[in-house]
């Protein structure tokens, strides 16, 4: 009787950073090995005021399955979450709440905008809503579309997930930085 | 009662008569808008007008369906109104009633003393179109933020977000 190979996984788990490897040991720099963490658990707070709320269910739901890129545990508190995910049309009068969302997240964050109304206002060009999220805190990531499809929502995120992974971990301690903080009122 | 052409007639014409009867100058006029009896009451009238149609018993509309403000920039003299959308559940009659003031003197019996659902629609058109409502309770804002300067439903306003700059003439007709 033959003996059969084990089955293997043919999916990608995650690549390791570039580094040094050898017979049981694998070395890199901490920032790399930190960016790999982070990247692929990512914890986001979805911020859904309207339709696009309604995609990124369905990108969180089995079909599309958020959870594959480590971020299934959202994060109904700010102060745990990584990302920061505003979908919807934002009124003026939520604003300060939204900032106030924005503030209470600890560093690092990330801040996605997703849909033509978080982004720009969208078709809502009118006295009582905020023409695009940027104008009160800083975006990392946009996503186009009224309301994009799940696909370009991942797509987002995974842009996101480069950005986590790349980011030197200095990089909120430069002035450049601060000087953006300090552009949008903050600290 | 069923919203028939002849029902709404009739409506009309049982409503008119009793008001010119209460009241006869006071009520300017009233028309036909498709299942709605309109009467256009005086100022100086419209808190009786109401009390009356409320507490009347044959009458009877207990019930203030919604409230709105309204603009007519054009029409001098009488810029801004009020409307009233009253229901008279038992029959299921319902009419509206609207009054007409100054630009200059924009302001209007407040109807909270009849119906306390009043309180948040008054609110509103004090929000909206900076009507004021005398003797409301608690006339500030309610949808729009408290520190908003100016009246948005008010026609001199522009719809569109005034600090956008995105947007011109050469590209949307602006």
């Amino acid at each position: 009787m033959a003996i059969e190979e084990p089955k293997r996984s043919k999916l990608d788990i995650s690549h390791s950073p570039a580094g040094i490897e050898g017979p049981g040991f694998f070395a890199t720099s901490l920032e790399k090995a930190v960016g790999l963490a982070r990247k692929n658990s990512i914890w986001p707070l979805p911020f859904a005021t309207s339709c696009c709320g309604i995609e990124f269910m369905a990108t969180m739901a089995s079909n599309y399955d958020l959870g594959r890129f480590g971020s299934e545990r959202l994060s109904f508190s700010p102060r745990q979450a990584d990302l920061l995910m505003v979908m919807g049309t934002i009124a003026k009068k939520m604003g300060p709440v939204l900032k106030q969302v924005y503030e209470q997240m600890a560093e690092p964050r990330w801040v996605l905008s997703m849909g033509a109304c978080a982004s720009s206002g969208g078709i809502f060009d009118t006295y009582s809503v905020l023409q695009g999220i940027d104008r009160i805190i800083p975006v990392d990531v946009y996503i186009p579309g009224c309301p994009p499809r799940p696909e370009q929502v991942l797509d987002g995120i995974m842009q996101i997930q480069r950005l986590v992974e790349t980011e030197s971990l200095r990089r909120r301690d430069s002035d450049e930085y601060k000087a953006m903080m300090t552009k949008y009122g903050m600290e | 009662m069923l919203a028939t052409a002849e029902n709404i007639k009739s409506l009309h014409d049982t409503v008119l008569a009793r008001l010119q009867e209460k009241f006869g100058e006071g009520i300017l006029a009233s028309q036909i808008e498709y299942d709605f009896p309109i009467f256009i009451v005086k100022r100086e009238n419209i808190h009786e007008v109401l009390k009356f149609l409320k507490e009347d018993a044959a009458m009877n509309y207990h019930f203030l369906t919604s409230m709105c403000g309204l603009h007519y920039p054009e029409d001098k003299g009488r810029e801004f109104g009020v409307m009233y959308q009253l229901h008279n559940m038992p029959e299921n009659k319902r009419i509206r009633i609207k009054t007409f003031f100054p630009e200059n003197n924009c302001e209007v019996p407040t109807a909270t003393t009849l119906w306390p659902t009043a309180n948040w629609m008054e609110r509103q058109e004090y929000d909206f179109f900076g009507i004021n409502f005398k003797g409301h309770p608690d006339l500030r804002r309610i949808l729009n933020m408290d520190d908003i300067t100016f009246f948005p439903m008010r026609k001199e306003f522009p719809l569109e977000d005034p600090t956008r700059d995105d947007k011109n003439d050469a590209m949307f007709g602006r």
